[in-house]
C-alpha cells in the first residue's frame, strides 16, 4: 500500500487535544467529591484530581496520578470503553450536558510523559525475591510495574517477538498504533523488569523450570488463536482469523492480505468491527460483517458500530454461516436465515419452512475473515495444572486472583474470557498486592501492599 | 471624521426615540454626558482618534488619558500584564505604563478639536504634575482653555510616576490632596474630580481632604500595587521586561468587589455623604456599571474591558442599561443612584435574629457533592450524605453561610432560604447593651421555641 494511504487511512480517529481545548476541558470538570467516575473506572484513577492538575499545568504530575493507578493509562486513554466506564458515570449526564472528555484529557497527561524523559517511577532495592509472568500483555505489564516497584525481580516471557500483547497486534490501528503500546512497555521496562521475548513457556521454556526458579508465577497470557467455525472451506485460502489479519496491518505486511474486492467477516465483537474497518482501510472495495444474531444482539460496542457504519461497511444479521463456498479459493459463503425466539434461544429458520432452501443464502467473496472470539490456552493451564472453570478460563480467588496453586497467580483475559485492557490491568495490579502479601508478610514489608491504592 | 460625526449624532438619536420613557444622561459633579458611560483615563484616551471613535460607539464621556509637564515622559516596552482565572483571559490586568507620552499641545490640540465636533460628550481631563501652585494653575488653564468639561486630577497612579512624589504619592497623603486641589480650584472653572487610590488603609481619608479642598467629586478607585507573577521556567517575572519588572497598577473584573468596598465607605461616611463619584473597577458591562450607581456612582469609567474587547462593548452596556431600567420602572438615573448604598452597614448593625437555611432541590443535584466535601470540610458540618450521593441540609446545624449554595454548580439548586423567626431584630449594639452572652442566648429563640 501507498505510504501516504496507510498514513491516511490508519491514523488515530481521535486526535489529541490542542492545549487549549484540553485547558477549557479541564476547567469543566466539577471535581467531584468521592467522584463517580473513580468508582466507574476499574483501576480506580483519581480522575478529578488529574484533570485538576491538567487545569493548574501540572501535566507531569497528571501523568504520575494516572499510571500510579494504571499503568497501562496512555493505551487505556485510547481504548478504553468510555461511554460505559468513566465518562458514563460523569455527573455531566445528570445535568443533561456533554460529559468530561475524560480519556481524552488522560491522553493529554500521558502523552506529556512519553514525551518527555522526567521518569516518576522507580524500582526498589532487590529483595532477592522473583516472580515471573507468563505472557506480556496488559495484566503482566501491570503486575511487573508494580511489584518492580517493590523490589521484586521479575522476568516476562512473551512468545511473541515483541512485547504488548493484544495491545501491540490486536488492536485496530486508528484506535492505537505500535508506537503507543511500545512506549508503554518502556515503562515497565525501565524499572529493571526483563522481558524474553520469543519464549513460550512450556515450549521453549519449560513449566518446571518455573517452579523450580521463581518465588511465585502471574499468568497473564490472554486468549488463544481465533475459535474455527467448524464449517466445510474454514480450509480454503482466502479464510484467515481477525487476529492474524489485524496483526498483519499492524506489522505492515500489506502483501499477506491482498484486499481482493470482496470480504465477509464472521461475527459482531469489537474485533469484528477492527477487522471490518481494518478491510475497508487498507483497500477491500466492499466489506459486510455477517452476524447470526440482530443488530439489537450485537455485542460490539454502540461507538464501535458507528465507526463501522461511517466506513461504508454492510451488515447481514441473522446470517448463520453454513459453510465456505469454492475449491482451492474462496468464491463465496452460504448462510441460514435465523431468529431469536421468545426465550433468547437461536433458531434456523431453516427448520420451520416447507422448503429448504427459502432459508438459505449466498454472498460472493474473495475472503472470509473469522472474528467469533478467541479460543482458551487450555494445554498451557494443563500444563501449568491450574484448576478451570467450566467454560476454559482459569479458576482464581476473587480477591487475590490466586490460582488453586498457592504460587501461581492469574489475571486479564485468561480468567476473565477476554475483556478491556483496563480490567487486565486491574487484575495485574490486585495479583501483585496479592503476591507480595504472599512473598513479604506484612510485618516485614517496606511498603504495604494497601499502599498500591488496590481497592478493585 | 465629519461623516462619522453624522453617524454618532444619528445613532444618538435614534437611542433617544427608542428609549423614549427612559432618561440615561447624567450630571456627575457638573459634568454632563448623554449617558454614564465614560472610557477612564488610560491607553484607550490615548488621543483624539480614539476618543472620538469612542463617542461614534456610543460612550458618554472620556477622561483623557493624564496630561503632564512637557516633556512628555519616556515609557518602557512591556507595558501590561494579565492574569487568566478559569478561562478568563483578563481576570485580572496590569500596567506599568506612564502618562501620556505625547507633548501637551498635540493633546490640547486634539481635545479642542473633540470638543468641537462632540459638544455633547464630556472630555474630562485628567492631570498630573509636581506639587506646586504655578505648575497646577499653568496646566488647569491651558486644558481648560482648550475647552474641556471637566478635571480629574491624578492622585492614583501606583507606579512610576509615584516614584516622582506624583500620582499615588499625593493620594496616600490627605494633606497634599486637599492642598493640590486648594490650588487647583483657585483657578478652575470646570468641575474637579479627585482621583483617589486603593492603596491605603483608610478610603475616607483622602475622601474627605478632596472635599476639604473644595473639589467637586472623587473618582475611584485607581488601580491597586501588583506583580502578575513569576514565570517557572525561566524564574522571572510574568511580562517582565530585559528579565526584570516594577509593580504595576491592578485592575479589571477580579477588582471590581474592593472598588465597591471603597465607594460605599465614602457614601456612607457622614463627612462625604453625597459627595460625587465617578466609579471606577473592574466595570466589564452594564451590570457591574448599575451596582456601581446604585451605591452612588453618577458617571462609571471602563478600562479593562475596552482593552480586551474594543470600543463597541458600550452599544450593549447602554441597551443593558436601558432595558434594566424599564424593567424596573426607573426613568432616569436619579431614581436609583444611591439607591443601595444604605443597605451597606457596619458589622454591629446587622440582624442577629435574621436566620436562613440552604435548601437542596435534590431533583435539579446532579449528586457532584461539592456542597457536602466543602460544609463538611471547611465550614460547619451541616450536610449529610447518609450513605447515597444525594446530600440533605441537616437544618437545625446550618448557620445559612451560604457556602454551598456558592460552591453548587447548578443554577437554583441550593437556595438560601429565610426562616421566619417572629424575633425583633437583635444587632451587636443591642446585644451588648442587654449583656447578652453567646450564641444560646441569641438562639434560644428559635431552638427552644
Amino acid at each position: 500500500m501507498d505510504p501516504n494511504k496507510v498514513a491516511k487511512n490508519f491514523s488515530e480517529i481521535y486526535p489529541p487535544m490542542a492545549p487549549e481545548e484540553a485547558a477549557v476541558e479541564a476547567n469543566r470538570c466539577l471535581y467531584c467529591y468521592d467522584a463517580p467516575c473513580i468508582q466507574a473506572c476499574p483501576t480506580r484513577i483519581n480522575i478529578p484530581k488529574f484533570i485538576k492538575q491538567i487545569a493548574t499545568k501540572n501535566a507531569l504530575g497528571s501523568a504520575k496520578t494516572i499510571l500510579e493507578a494504571n499503568p497501562m493509562g496512555h493505551s487505556c486513554a485510547r481504548v478504553c470503553p468510555v461511554d460505559s466506564l468513566c465518562e458514563g458515570a460523569c455527573v455531566y449526564h445528570a445535568w443533561h450536558k456533554k460529559p468530561i472528555q475524560i480519556a481524552r484529557l488522560q491522553r493529554v497527561a500521558t502523552d506529556y510523559y512519553y514525551s518527555g524523559r522526567t521518569p516518576l517511577f522507580y524500582s526498589a532495592t532487590s529483595n532477592g525475591k522473583k516472580v515471573a509472568m507468563i505472557g506480556a500483555g496488559p495484566a503482566s505489564l501491570s503486575c511487573a510495574f508494580y511489584l518492580a516497584q517493590l523490589g521484586y525481580s521479575i522476568t516476562l516471557f512473551e512468545k511473541n517477538p515483541k512485547p504488548g500483547g493484544l495491545n501491540m497486534y490486536g488492536i485496530a490501528e486508528y484506535k492505537m498504533t505500535q508506537e503507543t503500546a511500545l512506549k508503554e512497555v518502556d515503562l515497565i521496562r525501565d524499572l529493571g523488569v526483563e522481558i524474553k521475548t520469543g519464549v513460550e513457556v512450556g515450549k521453549d521454556y519449560p513449566v518446571s523450570r518455573l517452579d523450580r526458579d521463581f518465588d511465585a508465577v502471574f499468568v497473564g497470557v490472554g486468549l488463544g488463536s481465533t475459535a474455527s467455525l467448524g464449517i466445510t472451506g474454514e480450509n480454503l485460502k482466502g479464510v484467515l482469523d481477525a487476529l492474524t489479519f489485524i496483526r498483519h496491518i499492524k506489522t505492515r505486511q500489506f502483501s499477506k492480505i491482498s484486499p481482493g474486492r470482496v470480504t465477509v467477516v464472521i461475527g459482531a465483537g469489537n474485533t469484528a468491527i477492527d477487522a471490518v474497518t481494518q478491510a475497508k482501510r487498507s483497500g477491500t472495495p466492499r466489506v459486510l460483517l455477517a452476524y447470526r444474531r440482530s443488530e439489537k444482539e450485537m455485542p460490539a460496542y454502540e461507538y464501535e458500530y458507528e465507526i463501522a457504519k461511517q466506513d461504508g461497511i454492510e451488515f447481514l444479521w441473522n446470517a448463520l454461516p453454513f459453510r465456505i463456498l469454492g475449491k482451492t479459493g474462496v468464491t463465496g459463503i452460504e448462510f441460514l436465515k435465523t431468529k431469536t425466539d421468545s426465550r433468547g434461544h437461536l433458531k434456523t429458520v431453516l427448520s420451520s419452512l416447507p422448503r429448504r432452501q427459502a432459508g438459505k443464502f449466498r454472498v460472493s467473496c474473495d475472503r472470509v475473515i473469522v472474528a467469533i472470539g478467541q479460543t482458551k490456552q487450555i494445554d498451557l493451564f494443563e500444563a501449568l495444572k491450574l484448576e478451570l472453570d467450566a467454560s476454559g478460563r482459569i479458576r482464581v480467588d476473587s480477591e487475590t486472583l490466586q490460582t488453586n496453586r498457592p504460587k501461581f497467580f492469574a489475571g486479564g483475559d485468561a480468567i476473565n474470557g477476554g475483556r478491556e485492557v483496563v480490567n487486565a490491568a486491574a487484575d495485574g495490579k490486585r495479583a501483585a498486592a496479592a503476591i507480595h502479601r504472599y512473598l513479604t508478610p506484612e510485618k516485614e514489608s517496606r511498603v504495604k501492599s494497601s499502599e498500591l491504592r488496590v481497592s478493585v | 471624521m465629519k461623516k462619522n460625526n453624522g453617524v454618532s449624532q444619528t445613532h444618538n438619536s435614534q437611542l433617544a426615540t427608542r428609549n423614549s420613557s427612559v432618561d440615561i444622561s447624567t450630571d456627575c459633579a457638573g459634568i454632563k454626558s448623554p449617558n454614564p458611560f465614560w472610557l477612564a483615563s488610560a491607553p484607550p484616551t490615548n488621543s483624539g482618534e480614539q476618543v472620538m471613535r469612542a463617542f461614534d460607539h456610543g460612550w458618554g464621556g472620556a477622561v483623557w488619558k493624564t496630561l503632564g509637564e512637557d516633556p512628555p515622559i519616556v515609557n518602557v516596552t512591556s507595558r501590561y500584564g494579565a492574569i487568566e482565572i478559569g478561562g478568563l483571559k483578563m481576570a485580572g490586568f496590569n500596567n506599568i505604563e506612564l502618562i501620556t507620552d505625547r507633548p501637551l499641545r498635540d493633546n490640547l490640540k486634539e481635545i479642542y478639536e473633540v470638543k468641537k465636533r462632540y459638544p455633547k460628550n464630556a472630555v474630562v481631563v485628567s492631570l498630573m504634575v509636581p506639587c506646586e501652585r504655578k505648575s497646577w494653575h499653568d496646566i488647569v488653564k491651558q486644558v481648560e482653555d482648550a475647552g474641556c468639561d471637566g478635571l480629574e486630577l491624578n492622585f492614583g497612579c501606583p507606579h512610576g510616576m509615584s516614584e516622582r512624589g506624583m500620582g499615588s504619592a499625593v493620594g496616600q497623603v490627605p494633606d497634599y490632596i486637599e492642598m493640590v486641589v486648594g490650588y487647583v480650584k483657585e483657578v478652575a472653572r470646570t468641575p474637579v474630580l479627585v482621583k483617589l487610590t486603593p492603596n491605603i488603609a483608610d478610603i475616607r481619608y483622602p475622601a474627605r481632604a478632596a472635599k476639604k479642598g473644595r473639589g467637586d467629586g472623587v473618582s475611584l478607585i485607581n488601580t491597586i500595587n501588583s506583580i502578575m507573577g513569576i514565570d517557572l521556567e525561566s524564574l522571572k517575572p510574568k511580562f517582565s521586561l530585559d528579565g526584570k519588572i516594577a509593580h504595576g497598577g491592578y485592575c479589571g473584573p477580579a477588582v471590581k468587589p474592593i472598588a465597591l468596598n471603597m465607594l460605599s465607605q465614602i457614601a456612607a461616611d457622614p463627612e462625604t455623604k453625597g459627595f460625587p463619584i465617578s466609579g471606577i473597577g473592574g466595570i466589564s458591562n452594564w451590570a457591574d456599571a448599575v451596582e456601581f450607581m446604585l451605591l452612588g456612582a453618577s458617571s462609571v469609567q471602563v478600562c479593562t474591558a475596552v482593552m480586551h474587547y474594543g470600543f463597541r462593548i458600550v452599544e450593549e452596556m447602554i441597551d443593558g442599561l436601558t432595558l434594566w431600567m424599564r424593567r424596573k420602572g426607573f426613568s432616569k438615573l436619579n431614581d436609583f443612584i444611591g439607591f443601595s448604598a444604605s443597605s451597606i452597614v457596619d458589622w454591629k448593625k446587622l440582624n442577629l435574629h435574621a436566620k436562613t437555611v440552604a435548601k437542596i432541590d435534590p431533583g435539579k443535584c446532579i449528586q457532584c457533592d461539592l456542597c457536602y466535601v466543602a460544609c463538611n470540610d471547611t465550614a460547619h458540618q451541616c450536610i449529610a450524605l447518609d450513605g447515597g450521593r444525594v446530600p440533605h441540609v441537616i437544618e437545625e446545624d446550618c448557620v445559612g453561610c451560604n457556602l454551598c449554595s456558592i460552591v453548587c454548580p447548578v443554577e437554583g439548586c441550593i437556595t438560601m432560604q429565610e426562616i421566619r423567626t417572629d424575633a425583633e431584630p437583635l444587632t451587636w449594639e443591642e446585644y451588648v447593651a442587654k449583656g447578652m452572652k453567646g450564641y444560646r442566648e441569641v438562639y434560644k429563640r428559635f431552638h427552644d421555641g
